[in-house]
């Protein structure tokens, strides 16, 4: 069947910000969908507010839009783009959920758009619960058995025709009130009780529970012609209960055998055929009862999800743009297999090798939530790893996690906590527990029992936990070559068996030098071995054969950021996959390294080989050693490669860039403090203390407020503003527990300061400044969770100009070859110095996306020894330094906090980076470009409505002028005591509300009842016992925008205003870069800062 | 962490694993080949077309969910030897009986484990099928290659008379009834050369009544007693080696309608005067697309 020839012009949704349980999987999926579409002939259109993704970059699509997912900004894009067709699966839920809005409003029909991939009814089928089971049952596949009831007598028959042990929910309630397990009907009658009080309609659902059965997934992919076929099959380590995307997984599936994984393949093709899924990949989980295998279906996704994208990168086979090339009509079999070259895609790819996932959490940065494991994900990122067993692979994942102390293997001395109740709860650490559990002497079937994971998962932990107790207190001079190779073959790394040994990493690196045990690299092929493999897609495993071919042109290794995480994200693989191209195109093989599946650096189309390790010294110190190229490039991922430099250096690899002791030099707060002064440039006055007394001096000379933070932490973990002596106190003692060996860094706050980032590249000789950014929340927010534009709105040009004289007299300094960010602030006209960090920053793909200057791709030119100026020469830079500042429309950038997910985290911005994600709003009106984004990131801004005031003493006077802005468009006002008698004074009028501890109705009975649109909060002081805690929360949970920041309140205002105003025409990225070329006159400023001075005079 | 004797497998070409032994110790020779299937290990070694075979299994882990009496493919282990990278100690499935090795030990067959499975395969696909011996005993390479290049291959040997039934018998008394018991869709003969059971099932499953017949059957015998449809089965060893086996499809062909799976459908090719070669190596496992030319349906098969 060849392609659709009804279809011309198609447009992709993407899937937005990065947000927890959608992340950069889904540009990984869109990216290959763009390209391959585009490769077909297609004209295709990108709707992505996102700007740290590859698919937003302007070569991907025809048209490209950093427009906000709702469907009316999606209807002005339809509208001017008018496609044939939408892919509506390439985006996540997010895209899905447009698209069926888009559908259901009737609009697609009325412009003759349809979908493709998967229809209005197939998608309908798949999400609606009762819908779904429906199908299933027609279809007949066995879902969990359940019933409603509206009484107690009735519940208890339900019960007994289901069996137990049940789960119990009242009907119509979000959020799990009332629910709860009954294992016998004395339980039951009395929860279901309590449970039918709680429903508004005095209804509840009795299901039979799955607690404790092991859960599957199966990767399904189905064309046009009805051909179907399983991609992977998936099996959680960690039982039912626990959200896939926080469970450890494992592929291919290990522990069915192959009558009951054939039956459950049969019920995987049946699902999708009920559901209606036409084409592509839909992703079918299922519960397995351990005791009796009985098997029923719990879920489908009819789209690319994240179990995909960990399909593809684990198989090889890439199911986005498979699924791509489905939805324009091509059948299976008429689509090669790129890896094989000679298989076509109705193979079913067979591994002969081990993939393990393992979700990466960031539970330090939220420390007021319960930690434990539910069905609401939580993780911020994964990392996967390719073994030759699972033990192996296992091994390889925890050391791809970054988390010192979580290799592989107990920690010798053991655990004195009570391991078997602690693991019946399921948390981060539980395999570690699973290891202490077996070092203590319990059972595999024991900790089974305890903790619901499967005997066959605990034996091969066993196995581990055996060969470090055989390795324990042994010098490392008497482990033979057969021992060492056993160690490193069950998955301990370096650093496990160096502490087992009292030895170092590097004492048993040379230790199996000596001995020559080291790891061969072997090839993903998709079909285990059966036929050659014409991509260079390696893991390594201690094996016999050696599979990497010789190159032939010079290599270049690109190490990449690892798993996401909450400082470190897609921001940074986006730089190291632009380090891929370049690469390529300037004649070099590039040869990347990454353990993270989510990314597009892990694509094996992205780079010319492909490894996927861990980004630990021991695993990229082999690829090196293996591919011997011509130098490494650490300063593109992040601190996790950048750290990497030392060991790559001394082992005789060239570190292309910055040097290593000029990173040192930067890093080092009080080397900077020193190389600043030596340069005559401004820093804010710095101190390390190491005990109170010492704080107390330091804080009295330098004067308050100032920052607290430990050192060596990232993040700005446990970093605080500090006001006075009296808080000083218990914030230097948090300090001092984050990093109890090292002094507490103190530095002067510059408060009320306007923060300013620099991204820039230097060549050793000349420095190229790609942005000025200008931060719209004041410094004190991490630079991370702050919203910040381009051009920068208020920084007049002498500023400007003294921003890049500092930047370049620093690069200089530094010697840094590549990419430079820097941190300024402006305060009483002087600037100020923060940081610099010698590295690619998370606002590159912004900066490049604004401007149309590829910043990473530039720095890797420099990196191979081309000079800025040969590259302004080639125009791959422009030649006019000022390029950014008058740029014919404005950008903002806006940050996506993920609190939503972490009931009763404290929602005040500060010093400690808590954003997933961001999103960009671009329009030459400003204060529309500021509505997108804020729109983009999820902020339902009110065009009307009750807006609820209550600020800090300081921000009093300063919030008069909003205050009277937002009455005069009609808003009522709320306030509580204080600050409802300064805006009366001020003859606003303002309805008085009591706080919670003054009386109800309170204010949270109102943000609880829906009768506030948004709130403004900027806190006194943070804690979970605050009125402004209580009252953050309850916005949160309400789903209210609730801004914790004065300038926060100046650009929602202005992005009200936007809204009230109307939309704009959208524009394309190529359009606007297009104007940027071709400069026109500002239409306006985003300049809050004058908003802000109307409002104090 | 494999605690079973030390092991050696060669290959013809001189290739050396060495690996530990599990399931029986002793040795064995025939010919290597290699299987891509994830799951399923039972099944393979119970598969008669394996008689006469060192299967290497490609996916790493084997063993993992025991075997059980449910789903043998035949009435005992066939694989001459088994090589795996490893053999899982404990198992884990509310149907596991018995663990891989204790499948293996009563059997008699040596199992060997810890080996790069990969390097062997890619071996086998680039030089094609080797003869290869498996050893706990004779742990000098050079020996075992030696040994191993004394002993016959694959090609000429009939290896069809050695798995079949020694009686005629019901398949119902195995699989049990057809699924149409009363009124049967068809009465079918099936040869058993290496007889699978699950073919059996499927046979039952679409309502067929299947009497099983030794491979040395005579056409004359089954024409004789009338059935609607003769089905000619899979089995080991080189299809021109089963003389008898091609004289009965010669006897059945326009009499009645004949059908045949792997070595049965051989034997209706020399039947019908075509010729068969031995191919580079053999394609094993659970993800051969194939293509239905007429409704253009591509359905995965089982090689």
């Amino acid at each position: 069947m060849p392609r659709r020839t009804d279809v011309h012009r198609i447009l992709v949704i993407g899937s937005g910000p990065i947000v927890i349980g959608q992340a950069c999987e889904f540009d990984y999926s869109g990216t290959q969908a763009c390209t391959v579409l585009r490769r077909e002939g297609y004209h295709v259109s990108l709707v992505n507010p996102n700007p740290a993704t590859i698919m937003t970059d302007p070569e991907f699509a025809d048209a490209t839009y950093l427009e906000p997912l709702t469907p009316e900004s999606m209807l002005a894009v339809i509208e001017r783009e008018r496609p044939d067709a939408i892919l509506p699966t390439m985006g996540g839920q997010t895209g899905l959920n447009v698209a069926v809005e888009l559908a259901e409003s009737g609009e697609l029909d009325r412009l003759g758009v349809r979908l493709i991939g998967a229809s209005l009814e197939a998608i309908h089928r798949a999400e609606d619960r009762s819908g779904f089971h429906r199908s299933m049952v027609g279809a007949g596949l066995p879902v969990p058995r359940s019933g409603t009831a509206r009484t107690v007598e009735e519940a208890t028959r339900v019960a007994a025709s289901i069996g137990y042990p049940v789960i119990v929910r009242p009907s119509f309630m979000l959020g799990g009130g009332g629910s709860g397990f009954a294992t016998e009907p004395a339980s039951l009658a009395e929860l279901a009780a309590r449970s039918l009080a709680a429903s508004p309609a005095t209804e509840v659902l009795v299901e039979e529970s799955l607690a404790g059965w092991k859960e599957f997934e199966l990767e399904v992919m189905r064309d046009g012609a009805d051909n179907a076929v399983v991609i992977c099959s998936i099996e959680n380590v960690d039982p039912m209960g626990v959200h896939t995307g926080d469970s450890i997984t494992v592929a291919p599936q290990q522990t069915l055998t192959d009558r009951e994984y054939q039956d459950m393949r049969d019920a995987a093709l049946a699902c999708i055929r009920a559901i209606g899924v036409e084409t592509g990949g839909s992703n079918i989980q299922f519960a397995v009862n351990p005791q009796d295998g009985r098997r029923v279906l719990i879920e489908m996704n009819p789209r690319v999800s994240r179990s995909s994208a960990l399909a593809s990168k684990a198989t090889g086979f890439p199911i986005a743009k498979v699924a791509a090339l489905l939805a324009v009509g091509y059948r299976l079999d008429e689509i090669a297999n790129d890896i094989t070259g000679k298989t076509p895609a109705a193979f079913e790819p067979t591994l002969d090798y081990v993939v393990v996932k393992v979700p990466r959490f960031a539970f330090e940065k939220f420390p007021e939530t319960d930690p434990a494991l539910t069905s609401t994900m939580k993780s911020v990122g994964e990392v996967m790893a390719i073994g030759r067993t699972f033990k192996e692979a296992l091994g390889k994942a925890w050391r791809s996690l970054e988390r010192s102390g979580y290799d592989l293997g107990p920690v010798a001395g053991g655990s004195a906590e009570p391991v078997l109740s602690s693991l019946a709860v399921p948390a981060e650490r539980r395999l570690h527990l699973v290891e202490a559990a077996l070092a203590a002497g319990h059972s595999v079937d024991e900790i089974a029992g305890a903790s619901g994971i499967d005997p066959w998962f605990v034996d091969q932990i066993g196995q581990v936990v055996e060969e470090t107790l055989a390795l324990h207190g042994r010098a490392l001079g008497s482990i033979s070559d057969v021992e060492l190779r056993e160690a490193k073959r069950v998955g301990l790394s370096d650093a496990r068996i160096a502490s087992l040994t009292g030895s170092t990493e590097l004492g048993v690196r040379r230790r199996r030098d000596e001995l020559a045990v080291a790891p061969v690299f072997k090839t993903v092929d998709t079909c285990a071995g059966e036929f050659p493999a014409v991509t260079p897609y390696h893991y390594s495993t201690y094996e016999e054969e050696d599979e990497v071919r010789p190159a032939s042109r010079p290599r270049v290794v690109i190490l990449g950021a690892g798993p996401n995480r909450i400082g470190q994200g897609i921001e940074f693989d986006y730089a190291c996959v632009h380090a891929a191209y370049a690469l390529r195109d300037a004649g070099f093989e590039a040869v990347m390294v990454n353990s993270n599946p989510e990314t597009v650096s892990t694509d094996y189309d992205t780079s010319d080989r492909l490894y996927f390790e861990p980004v630990s010294a021991e695993d990229v110190l082999a690829v090196c050693r293996t591919e011997r190229p011509l130098g490494v490039i650490v300063q593109l991922g992040g601190q996790t490669p950048l750290k990497l430099a030392h060991v790559l250096d001394a082992e005789g690899f060239t570190v292309l860039g910055t040097r290593p002791e000029a990173i040192d030099l930067a890093e080092d707060r009080g080397k900077f403090a020193a190389l600043c002064a030596e340069l005559g440039i401004p820093a804010p006055p710095h101190g390390e203390a190491r005990d109170l007394g010492e704080a107390r001096a330091v804080a009295a000379r330098i004067g308050y407020p100032v920052v607290v933070r430990p050192s060596y932490v990232l993040g700005g973990r446990a970093m605080e503003i500090v006001y006075g002596e009296d808080e000083l106190e218990r914030f230097v003692r948090t300090a001092a527990e984050a990093s109890p060996d090292h002094p507490v860094l103190i530095d002067r706050f510059l408060e009320g300061a306007i923060e300013v980032d620099v991204d820039a590249v230097a060549d050793g000789a000349d420095v190229f400044v790609g942005a000025v950014m200008e931060h719209i929340e004041e410094a004190g927010v991490h630079s991370g969770d702050s919203s910040c534009a381009i051009p920068p709105p208020t920084l007049s040009d002498e500023e400007l100009d003294e921003v890049e004289r500092i930047t370049a007299v620093l690069a200089r300094r530094l010697q840094v070859l590549g990419l430079m960010n820097l941190q300024l602030a402006v305060k009483d006209e002087r600037i100020w110095v923060l940081e610099a960090n010698p590295r690619a920053s998370r606002t590159v793909p912004f900066v490049s996306k604004v401007t149309g200057v590829p910043l990473a791709k530039a720095a890797t030119m420099v990196l191979v020894g081309r000079t800025l100026a040969e590259l302004t020469a080639e125009g791959l830079i422009p030649s006019d330094r000022a390029h950014y500042r008058r740029l014919p429309y404005t950008s903002v950038k806006a940050a996506v906090l993920p609190f939503g997910r972490f009931p009763g985290a404290d929602t005040v911005l500060g010093p400690e980076m808590r954003s997933t994600g961001e999103v960009m709003g671009v329009d030459r009106e400003p204060g529309t470009a500021l509505a997108k984004a804020l729109v983009a990131s999820g902020a339902a801004l009110p065009r009307n409505g009750t807006v609820f005031v209550s600020v800090s003493n300081r921000d009093k006077r300063a919030i008069l002028f909003p205050a009277k802005r937002l009455a005069d468009m009609g808003f009522r006002l709320l306030a509580t005591k204080g600050t409802a008698g300064v805006l009366r004074r001020a003859g606003i009028d303002v309805t008085k509300v009591d706080k919670v501890s003054e009386g109800t109705p309170s204010v949270i009975d109102m943000i609880e009842e829906g009768r506030v649109d948004l709130v403004i909060n900027t806190p006194f002081g943070r804690g979970p016992r605050t009125d402004g805690y209580h009252i953050r929360t309850a916005a949160w949970q309400a789903g209210i925008p609730c801004v914790t920041t004065l300038p926060g309140v100046l650009a929602a205002i202005r992005g009200i205003e936007a809204l009230r105003d109307g939309p704009t025409e959208p524009r394309s990225l190529q359009e606007y870069h297009e104007l940027a070329r071709a400069p026109s006159p500002v239409q306006g400023v985003l300049d809050l800062r004058a908003d802000a001075e109307v409002a104090t005079t | 962490m494999p605690v079973g004797p030390a092991a050696l497998l060669a290959l013809e070409d001189g290739t050396v694993f060495r690996g530990r032994g599990f399931g029986a110790t002793g040795e064995a020779f025939g010919e290597a080949v290699f299987n891509t299937a994830m799951s399923g290990y039972q099944e393979v070694l119970t598969d008669p077309s394996y008689a006469g075979q060192v299967v290497a299994m490609t996916s790493p882990h084997q063993g993992n969910y025991g075997t059980n009496r449910d789903d043998a493919e035949s009435a005992r282990v066939r694989v001459a030897g088994f090589a795996v990278r490893e053999a899982s100690r404990r198992t884990s499935s509310w149907r596991s009986e018995r663990t891989l090795g204790e499948e293996l030990a009563d059997a008699g067959v040596v199992g060997i484990e810890g080996i790069d499975t990969r390097r062997l395969t890619l071996r086998l696909r680039e030089a094609g099928s080797m003869r290869c011996g498996v050893s706990t005993e004779d742990l000098d390479p050079q020996s075992l290659v030696r040994r191993t290049r004394g002993t016959p291959g694959m090609e000429g040997a009939d290896l069809a008379r050695t798995v079949t039934v020694a009686e005629p018998y019901e398949a119902g008394s195995l699989v049990g009834p057809s699924a149409r018991a009363r009124v049967p869709a068809a009465r079918v003969a099936a040869y058993d050369f290496g007889l699978k059971r699950n073919i059996l099932r499927l046979l039952a499953a679409a309502g067929c009544e299947v009497t099983v017949f030794p491979a040395g059957t005579p056409a004359t015998r089954i024409l004789a007693d009338g059935f609607d449809g003769v089905f000619l089965s899979n089995g080991p060893g080189d299809p021109a080696a089963t003389t008898y086996g091609v004289a009965a499809a010669t006897g059945l062909l326009g009499k009645v309608p004949v059908f045949g799976i792997c070595l049965g459908h051989q034997l209706l090719g020399l039947a019908l005067d075509g010729r068969t070669y031995k191919m580079k190596f053999g394609h094993r496992g659970a993800n051969q697309p194939v293509r239905d030319l007429v409704t253009g349906r591509v359905e995965v098969t089982r090689g």
